[in-house]
């Protein structure tokens, strides 16, 4: 049991805070967020050189590899800064995805240009129901001479309009998943792009009969492998709610000390000091349900992980919603506003909850996790 | 950072499995688990007795008391397995209360005088803070003594005192200037339970049990070197016990066996031909409580790594004791919900196992509405909590 970090997992933390300090006000993020294009190159290059596009990347390959910790440390804060490029996608998921799955040729001729920030990378997963359950998953691949034939539809892709590498997973013949990287360009997907409700782009792709040759064949085929990527960005997902979270409750507490009504501060009102009490522990248990998904991220052990990191979404899924509505009946009219920071941070909070999998689809899978565990005691216990 | 237990720490855990395996009473074991307080006042004591043969009788206390000088991961770790095994409750009104008062601000003839036999099991100590008139408010207590030559003369009435009809001693706040500033006319008084002028009257409370009592004090005599600490300083004693205990280490072992006979019991009830666990409904219910006790399990350790590392103390205590509280309150409940109708029948008997479960699980539901009265009340921590956040 350690609740400390390492100096270079602070370091990375600090690195990232003072970007966002110096170099992420609430103005140019709202210049940003105004722009045709939803997110700044520049911005991300300045990632690339601060080291933080490689956090995931192994370091036989250049990266810093600072492991789940460091992922969910440099996540708080850019949760609670609101970043519009796509860390998540693209310097999470993305490239672990291609560190974790992709051939040695692969990494070498992906993983460079996606830690310069040169390139941008998305996994292409999600569809309706199946983030988790990869049964339900109805994009195919189709085995033909040298290459592959796609056929589906995947919708909501974070950050697909800004990717030039899309990571497709997609059912095989045989029942058996992989991950297809192609050229975001490609003529042949049909797009939909469109602005989510917190202010970052995503895309709804349509896949029709798309040939691929064999070195864009990602994966051995494992159904558990796209899982881990899955969770890994799952971990990360809600250590970004967190630093969101801390960031709220902040806001809030120095906003009912600022407020004055009555000739006295909202803050010396017990109506609303219990409010806030009740959000602190919410936010402190998300905390903690996030380190335990940070923990068991890449746990081989699936049924630990599944437990862990659905329960984490689930109980952080419903520390944002409760929490980022008290934030915004605290701040009162000007919760309302879209001036305020608070309204933004509501917003990713509620995209938070839709994205990887709903709270209710978490805890769904929590309940069935449960289950089968009390039916393995039991039968141990009476076998 | 890893959430995990270190090897050592699973060694501990592992060893003190053992050591309850072995030395449980099969008999204390299952009238705890049945929730059969008749032999309270017998298997107290003899527990603390096994345990102090180990000892392991005050984990909590440092070595040169006697206590095991434990680590608070060690701590933990021996609570919930003990809670787990169904092992009865360690009285925490001497080990853990007033001990520490006296390890703190008792004098070497005190402590050497009181402590052993808090350690060995000889004493039983009961808690006399709480009035009539003095809940939240416990400052403005009423309970009068003067000086009297080398003794004091106690006049008063304490109430809620836990489990005081088997105590041999009372360890009380009393007013000794009644001029003073609340706080500052408070002394912390030793008082033996045989001396002439106290009567204890039972409470009997909603769950058809006498755990609480009246203690009545008319003119009883306690000498002066029963006070602990200074004259009127008794309120800086008061606060150091309250704060004493920051994690809460207590709870949670309690709260994980007791969502482990929630997970049996709907096992085991059919609802409409198929257990009640498979009911999605219900066990979405049971779902969110245990992924809640895993947030709070996490939030303790915490704490607990805080505390070794003398991190600057928070809200954490306030926030542990809610949380805690509401999560063992919300368990009980359910236990309530599975048995439905059935839940009606309460019988106060023990012989039959099927109805015995049905009332422990009524009679815990109505007792616990103490949790989140008793020890500073819910809405108290809120306010601890806000003062500490907002700094109003």
């Amino acid at each position: 049991m350690d609740f400390s970090f390492s100096e270079e997992q602070l370091l990375l933390e600090t690195t990232t805070r003072r970007f966002f300090a110096s170099e992420y006000s609430f103005e140019r993020r709202f210049d940003i967020l105004r722009s045709e294009a939803g997110w700044s190159r520049d911005v991300w290059r300045q990632l690339g050189e601060l080291g933080l596009l490689s956090v995931s990347i192994p370091e036989e390959h250049g990266g810093v590899a600072a492991g789940p910790v460091g992922a969910m440390l440099v996540s708080q804060a850019v949760g609670a800064g609101l970043l519009l490029e796509p860390y998540h996608s693209s310097a999470l998921v993305a490239t672990h995805a291609i560190a974790r799955l992709g051939s040695v040729e692969q990494r070498e001729r992906w993983l460079p240009d996606l830690a310069s920030g040169e390139r941008v990378a998305v996994l292409a997963h999600e569809e309706p129901r199946a983030v988790l359950d990869l049964s339900r998953m109805s994009t195919r691949a189709t085995r033909v001479q040298r290459g592959w034939v796609l056929n589906g539809h995947k919708f909501g892709v974070y950050h697909a309009p800004m990717a030039d590498l899309l990571l497709v997973s997609a059912r095989l013949d045989d029942g058996k998943t992989a991950l297809f990287a192609l050229p975001s360009s490609l003529p042949e997907i049909a797009r939909r792009n469109f602005r989510t409700v917190d202010g970052q782009r995503a895309a709804d792709l349509r896949f029709e009969n798309v040939c691929v040759s064999d070195d864009a064949y990602l994966s051995a085929g494992a159904d558990a492998e796209l899982l881990e990527v899955l969770d890994f960005g799952i971990a990360t997902l809600c250590a970004e709610a967190v630093g969101c979270l801390r960031r709220v409750l902040e806001a809030t507490i120095e906003y009912s000390r600022a407020r004055t009504q009555f000739g006295v501060p909202i803050a010396s009102f017990q109506a609303l000091q219990h409010r806030m009490a009740d959000m602190l522990i919410r936010v402190e248990e998300a905390r903690s349900m996030s380190y335990l998904a940070t923990t068991r991220a890449l746990d081989a052990d699936a049924g630990s992980r599944r437990a862990a990191l659905s329960g984490a979404k689930a109980l952080i899924g419903k520390a944002a919603r409760r929490v980022g509505q008290e934030a915004v009946q605290l701040h009162g009219g000007m919760g309302m506003t879209d001036e305020l920071d608070i309204s933004h941070h509501f917003k990713r909070l509620l995209a938070f909850e839709l994205r990887f999998g709903t709270t209710d689809e978490h805890l769904e899978t929590y309940r069935q996790q449960m289950l089968a565990a009390y039916r393995r005691s039991e039968n141990t216990s009476h076998g | 950072m890893d959430v995990n237990f270190s090897p050592d720490e699973l060694a501990f855990r592992d060893e003190v499995r053992a050591f309850l395996r072995d030395n449980l009473p099969a008999g204390m074991r299952d009238r705890v688990r049945r929730g059969d307080d008749r032999c309270l006042r017998e298997d107290i004591p003899a527990w603390q007795r096994i345990l102090h043969g180990r000892g392991w009788g005050a984990a909590w206390w440092p070595r040169q008391f006697g206590g095991t000088g434990w680590s608070k991961a060690q701590q933990f770790l021996f609570e919930t397995e003990c809670a787990l095994a169904c092992a009865p409750s360690q009285l925490a009104f001497g080990l853990k209360m007033v001990a520490p008062v006296l390890m703190r601000f008792g004098n070497v003839e005190q402590q050497q005088r009181f402590l052993p036999r808090i350690l060995d099991g000889s004493d039983w100590w009961c808690q006399g803070y709480s009035e009539p008139n003095s809940g939240s408010d416990l400052a403005s207590l009423e309970t009068r003594a003067e000086r009297d030559g080398d003794a004091y003369l106690v006049n008063g009435q304490k109430s809620w005192t836990t489990l005081g009809q088997f105590a041999d001693w009372i360890f009380c706040l009393v007013r000794t200037d009644p001029k003073a500033k609340p706080q500052r006319g408070i002394s912390f008084l030793l008082v033996e339970m045989k001396t002439p002028g106290i009567s204890v009257r039972p409470t009997r409370l909603l769950d058809g049990r006498h755990e609480v009592n009246e203690v009545w004090f008319d003119n009883v005599r306690v000498p002066i070197e029963n006070r602990v600490g200074g004259e009127n300083e008794g309120w800086t004693c008061a606060k150091y016990l309250l704060g004493h205990e920051r994690t809460n280490l207590g709870g949670i072992g309690g709260a994980k066996r007791e969502l482990e006979r929630l997970l049996a019991l709907a096992a085991s009830i059919e609802r409409d031909g198929r257990p009640l666990l498979d009911d999605a409904l219900f066990s979405t219910r049971i779902a969110e409580v245990e992924i809640e006790l895993t947030a709070l399990t996490l939030t303790n350790l915490r704490v607990i790594f805080a505390e070794a590392r003398r991190e600057a103390p928070g809200p954490e205590a306030s926030m542990l004791k809610i949380r805690c509280t509401e999560v063992m309150q919300r368990i009980s409940e359910l236990e309530v919900d599975a048995l439905g109708a059935r839940a009606l029948e309460f019988d106060d008997s023990f012989d039959d196992e099927a109805e015995a479960q049905v009332t422990r699980a009524v009679r815990a539901y109505l007792n616990q509405r103490k949790l989140t009265i008793y020890g500073g009340s819910n809405e108290i921590q809120r306010n601890i909590i806000a003062q500490m956040i907002l700094k109003v």
